[in-house]
């Protein structure tokens, strides 16, 4: 739906040039959630504002539903737009109208009449939960209320694709996890794409279908959000992942089981999806001569199914143990033996 | 125990100049808020980064504000005497002063609604952009409600100014409390009626200030 070639964009100031976008290519599904994420300077804002063209590229194009963005008219490009909707860190709503006034503001820009706004704007704030909120004005409202305003007013026009610049950002952990479920309802509901940039894996794990590592204005490593949790490939998407795994936090307490016993290994075991729920370990102890010794272990619920961390030691012969590693290795779950600790 | 106080004040005059300066603020201030709204718009807009960036045109704008702001009332009156008599075609009266007063003005006021346009929300602006606002709905939607207050606040200040550049204009014939003070009171003698006029002048401003903070605040949302 969302087709990105070579996406570039380059600042020039007087004394340097900065490649804030660097040849970004990618495909967006129709009704996926695509998460971009990134640390701060990698450039993920710069791209997300590339795709509505609030920030001009220097190179590449974009291609959404057979219409070349990059190419449009400025007046085209404004009709193009109203049916792109975009929310932001800090909300942006106009402090001077009300709620129901901010929600109305792009169908007045779209011209709509005041009858069919009335109806239109009483719908979406029927459906972000603001009932009886029309009439307040925004300095009136919590984060998480604010934000839905700005989902809201980004949905009025019936968009085709909706950009979330950090739009949790701001918010605590309870307010995001609000609204990332309201994301998602609306994702499923109105079958909307969502393109979100944000710096929390979190916001990732709970909400994305596929998800894009960007670093120093390249895409790094992009995939299924499960691949890419369970098997990061580049620097940043495993820091990244690190970071959301509580368990790689405390690796330092595994240097105690590790020996250079070669009848006691601890090894790392990923279970995704459907594995996450066998009872693996059991069935090890039954079939092979060894111990099991269970060390610490994690589950994380994504949107494209579970996937589960477990820590254990075996003991036993070395020949016994090579062969149950096998025999995990055969069932389909990831090994990883783990002989050194960062 | 008026007259005690203030034996040479004839009311009817001190009403009449009173009506004459009211006059000359009223209309001054409606001049200065548009022109000065229109310059401060082009300034904004012109700068860099901004809707309709142009080094000539903000340049061009920004010095003709300096210069403006840079002369002292009583001597832009004098130098606008051509202008004036084209315009108005008389030098003496209210009507004769509003010129000046609004070319006095509204450079002014420009710099006070740039500064109000600067502190709107960039990111507000920006939504706007995202929603496919044209450049007017941009101006008329979103910069002047949400520079409001200080739009209102800043023009508040100028027509004080202005109030005491009306009395500047009476001292060269322009009619109103100035105009009386000076002609009626000081070269009379007659200091009674320099402090009545100038009670005069005082009360105005503080109604002006008061309307002025009360719509500033009731209209601020923030």
């Amino acid at each position: 739906m969302i087709s990105i070639q070579g996406l570039s964009k380059l600042y020039k100031t007087k004394h340097q040039n900065v490649q804030a976008v660097d040849d970004v290519s990618l495909n967006i599904e129709q009704g996926e959630i695509f998460g971009v994420i990134g640390y701060s300077g990698a450039g993920k804002s710069t791209f997300i504002r590339l795709i509505n063209r609030l920030e001009e590229p220097t190179g590449g194009h974009i291609n959404i539903q057979g219409t070349d963005i990059t190419n449009l008219p400025i007046n085209q490009l404004r009709k193009r737009r109203q049916k792109m909707g975009m929310i932001f860190q800090h909300f942006n709503l106009l402090w001077s109208r009300t709620v129901f006034d901010n929600i109305a503001f792009p169908l007045e820009i779209a011209g709509i009449s005041k009858s069919e706004r009335q109806e239109k704007v009483q719908e979406l704030i029927d459906l972000v939960g603001l009932k009886g909120r029309e009439k307040s004005y925004p300095s009136e409202l919590s984060g998480g209320q604010k934000q839905r305003v700005g989902i809201a007013r980004a949905l009025a026009n019936d968009p085709d694709v909706l950009l979330c610049d950090e739009a949790t950002s701001a918010l605590d952990p309870e307010t995001t996890d609000d609204i990332l479920d309201l994301l998602v309802s609306i994702n499923e509901k109105l079958n909307l794409t969502i393109i979100m940039i944000t710096h929390e894996m979190h916001v990732i794990q709970k909400v994305c279908h596929r998800v894009a590592v960007m670093d120093q204005g390249k895409v790094v490593e992009h995939g299924d959000v499960l691949d890419v949790f369970v098997k990061p490939q580049s620097k940043t998407a495993k820091r990244f992942v690190q970071q959301l795994n509580p368990l790689e936090h405390k690796q330092d307490s595994l240097k105690r089981f590790i020996t250079e016993d070669e009848s006691t290994e601890v090894i790392k075991l990923h279970f995704i999806g459907n594995d996450a729920k066998r009872a693996l370990i059991s069935e090890v102890v039954k079939t092979f001569d060894v111990e099991v010794n269970i060390l610490q272990g994690s589950i994380s619920p994504t949107q494209e199914g579970a996937y589960g961390t477990l820590y254990v030691e075996l003991n036993g012969n070395e020949s016994v143990i090579a062969e149950t590693l096998k025999f995990i290795e055969a069932s389909g779950v990831e090994v990883e033996v783990i002989r050194d600790v960062k | 125990m008026l007259s005690e106080w203030f034996p040479n004040v004839v009311m009817e005059d001190m009403w009449d100049a009173t009506y004459e300066t009211l006059y000359m603020t009223v209309i001054s201030v409606i001049g200065t808020l548009i022109l000065g709204i229109l310059l401060g718009l082009l300034l904004f807009l012109s700068e860099r980064g901004n809707l309709w960036q142009n080094r000539l045109i903000n340049s061009v704008t920004a010095s003709a504000v300096n210069i403006f702001r840079a002369i002292p009332f009583i001597i832009l009156i004098l130098l606008l005497f051509p202008l004036t008599d084209f315009l108005v075609g008389t030098l003496r009266g209210p009507k004769a002063a509003l010129p000046a007063l609004i070319l006095g003005a509204a450079p002014f006021y420009a710099r006070l609604v740039e500064i109000a346009f600067k502190e709107v929300d960039k990111g507000v602006i920006e939504a706007a952009k995202t929603m496919g606002a044209k450049t007017h709905t941009i101006i008329f939607k979103v910069l002047l409600p949400e520079s409001m207050p200080a739009l209102i606040s800043g023009i508040t200040v100028t027509a004080i100014n202005l109030v005491s550049f009306t009395a500047m204009a009476g001292i060269i014939g322009a009619g109103g409390l100035g105009d009386l003070a000076y002609l009626k009171g000081f070269q009379r003698r007659d200091y009674d009626v320099v402090v009545a006029s100038t009670i005069f002048i005082v009360i105005i401003v503080f109604i002006f200030q008061f309307i002025g903070d009360y719509l500033s605040k009731k209209l601020d949302k923030r």
